[in-house]
């Protein structure tokens, strides 16, 4: 085999035997040391006058040695934290398919908007007067929540799903105790399938938890529910659609059942994206449901940005809803703050009213979307997920049988077991063909669990290109190729990390190393530090 | 001769006189993958058969090990805390959980032999 200049291919390859570079770089991925490590203290990107002298009081607590912390130059600054960027992963450079997470695109019309300086340049303490127009935006935003889901009453104060599980069950907890049943009302029913911090939340409340068992269709059985029930039943935390990616075809049964009991019915909405404006969740019997703004209503998150968890709630619980709420009053909108102007509101839960940055991305969400635009994003969202399932089902195995799914598929590791692989080799071996992995090992009722939500976000060549790459790296499994499973990803900046080893014995501080060769241990990528001759 | 009984959530007791030694079976680890963490109850604390007794995490999962019949945590196997990997490398050996006094040997009735859970084992892979 010839080069295209004459001079043989094998040659040029025997000269340079391996694929690593004098630099540790790889093209013009640069191979970036800690900020401790390439930071001399005698930098500075900045020029301040030595300050004139002056006396302190610091008597014995004065330091005696230089901190030592690293400085460097603008330059070098926004160098580093590019290069480091650059070995990032974000649903801008492409699809993120994990699963339960629903990393959809962030529209940048949300963040042009979120820039207005009516909404960026405020202050939680400032005098209300002057954020009526926030305040209507909030107004609004908690309108079209109740309207979407069908609910009486939202509380907007959570800081993402968890602290709005947390609203809603300490909700649940108040109306309880406003019965006179808290001494006997201990027990919140959770599926198997749950999200981890659906007990944890439950939990965290004082409640004891007790798990439900899925029937053979990924579902949960009525009657399994009903066995339960009693006048020790506070609550039940279900998903829908769950985590498997299954509708909760029997919901509304399961809702009469718990309300009969005289218990309360939490929905999860972290998969509310599924189903927005379709169905309403206060139709379904749903007394307070969570919503991800940073999953259903695309602000973003997983590093890009803080969550947003506002909490809606039935006409059983909205009495209990916490402070603040907003109140429409003759001179514009008011913030209830205080527990005695609402004496059933179960306390305050954040410090102020919510994550204003991420309501406003959410309301030019639901604006620029539109109802019918709501609509067409779940409906796409599950169309894709349907999508991916046709284009692997007859490679990888289902767990719960062959059935559509809603936003997202569920494989397992049936299908991996006779080639020796499992679903982690396989989701490093994506990284290698340019995918984020899918979630994997959760929901934890499949065994070798590969859960992938696609999300409307991608287009049919983006969902082709995607499958493709999981087919070849299907039949590469099948056809016994290990090697290209076992150490994967060989392409990564790094390669497959000892994840035993980080949990048993984590360093979780850095220490300053004795010379600069002792800085470079542990980095795989460069076999020996690079050093100028 | 100490007998070992077996539960459908895979933990074993191995039963010597009134004390029984409890932890999780080789197939149980192996489903777990690498133990990364174990958390054990304080010496002293009444269990009741099927209630949590531990929790064991691996970098797939956490799992609740139950008390397979009810009784008192008279030990603790402390190495687990700088060694949870003793619980894939030897998991009836040195991988041990908890030693407990029995309330009711008749309890261990209800559980399975070696060779009924090998059979057990069948039906669940």
């Amino acid at each position: 085999m010839l080069m295209r200049h004459g001079r043989s291919l094998e040659a040029a390859e025997a000269a340079v035997p391996e694929t690593r570079t004098f630099t540790g770089n790889r093209g013009l991925e640069i191979e970036e040391g800690l900020i401790f490590e390439i930071g001399r203290p005698e930098n500075t990107g900045v020029d301040l006058d030595e300050p004139a002298p002056f006396e302190h009081r610091l008597g014995s607590l004065e330091r005696q040695e230089p901190s030592g912390l690293p400085g460097l130059s603008e330059p070098e600054t926004m160098r580093h934290y590019v290069r480091l960027s650059r070995m990032n992963y974000a649903i801008d450079a492409g699809i993120y398919p994990l699963g339960s997470c629903t990393m959809k695109h962030n529209p940048r019309l949300n963040e042009a908007m979120a820039r207005l300086s009516g909404f960026a340049d405020i202050h939680p303490l400032q005098p209300q007067a002057s954020v009526q127009g926030a305040l209507e935006l909030i107004a609004e935003l908690a309108r079209w929540l109740m309207v979407l889901t069908g609910m009486d009453a939202v509380a907007m104060s959570p800081r993402a799903g968890a602290h709005g599980e947390a609203c809603g069950m300490m909700a649940i907890k108040a109306a309880i105790a406003a019965k006179g049943e808290e001494r006997t009302r201990k027990i919140v029913l959770v599926p198997e399938s749950a999200h981890g911090t659906n007990p944890a939340s439950a939990a965290g409340a004082g409640f004891e938890v007790r798990p439900v068992p899925a029937r053979a269709d990924g579902t949960l059985d009525p009657a399994a529910v009903q066995e339960r029930l009693g006048p020790d039943v506070a609550a039940i935390m279900l998903t829908n659609p769950n985590t498997c990616g299954l509708f909760e075809k029997d919901i509304v049964e399961i809702a009469a059942l718990i309300h009969e009991a005289g218990a309360y019915f939490y929905c999860d909405g972290a998969n509310f994206n599924a189903i927005m404006g379709k169905t309403r969740p206060g139709d379904l019997g749903v007394d307070a449901m969570h919503i991800n703004l940073h999953k259903t209503f695309s602000t973003p998150h997983g590093g890009g940005g803080p969550g947003a968890g506002p909490v809606v709630l039935s006409p059983r619980l909205a009495a209990y809803a916490p402070v603040p709420f907003l109140c429409r009053e003759e001179g514009g909108l008011r913030l209830v703050e205080q527990q005695s102007e609402a004496p059933g509101a179960f306390g305050r839960i954040a410090a102020f009213h919510g994550q204003m940055g991420m309501f406003v991305r959410a309301y030019a969400y639901m604006l620029s979307h539109g109802a019918d635009g709501l609509r067409q994003a779940a409906e796409d969202a599950v169309l894709n997920a349907n999508y991916v399932r046709a284009g692997l089902r007859d490679l990888m195995s289902e767990p719960f049988g062959d059935r559509p799914c809603m936003h997202e598929v569920l494989f397992d590791g049936a299908w991996l077991k006779p080639t020796g692989l499992t679903a982690l080799d396989f989701a490093k071996a994506m990284i290698d063909e340019g995918f984020h992995p899918m979630t994997i090992y959760f929901p934890l009722v499949a065994h070798g669990a590969m859960l992938i939500e696609p999300t409307e976000s991608e287009s049919k060549a983006s969902l082709d290109l995607f499958i493709a790459a999981l087919r070849h790296l299907a039949f590469a499994a099948r056809r016994g190729e290990t090697e290209r499973f076992a150490g994967a990803p060989y392409q990564a900046p790094r390669e497959r990390l000892d994840e035993t080893r980080a949990a048993r014995n984590p360093i979780l501080k850095w220490t300053k190393p004795g010379h600069l060769k002792a800085a470079h241990e542990g980095r795989p990528r460069a076999a020996t530090p690079f050093t100028i001759t | 001769m100490p007998a070992t009984h077996y539960t459908k959530s895979h933990e074993y007791i191995r039963v010597e006189g009134e004390t029984g030694v409890v932890g999780i079976t080789d197939f149980a680890q192996a489903q777990l993958g690498d133990v990364v963490f174990v958390e054990l109850p304080p010496v002293g604390q009444s269990l009741s058969k099927g209630t949590e007794a531990a929790t064991v995490e691996s970098v797939k999962a956490a799992a609740e090990v139950n008390a397979p019949v009810s009784g008192t945590v008279i030990d603790v196997n402390s190495a687990l805390g700088d060694k949870p990997g003793l619980v894939n490398e030897d998991p009836s050996g040195t991988g041990w959980f908890l030693k407990i006094k029995l309330t009711d040997a008749a309890e261990l009735d209800s559980l399975m032999d070696e060779n009924a859970y090998r059979e057990f084992l069948k039906t669940v892979s």
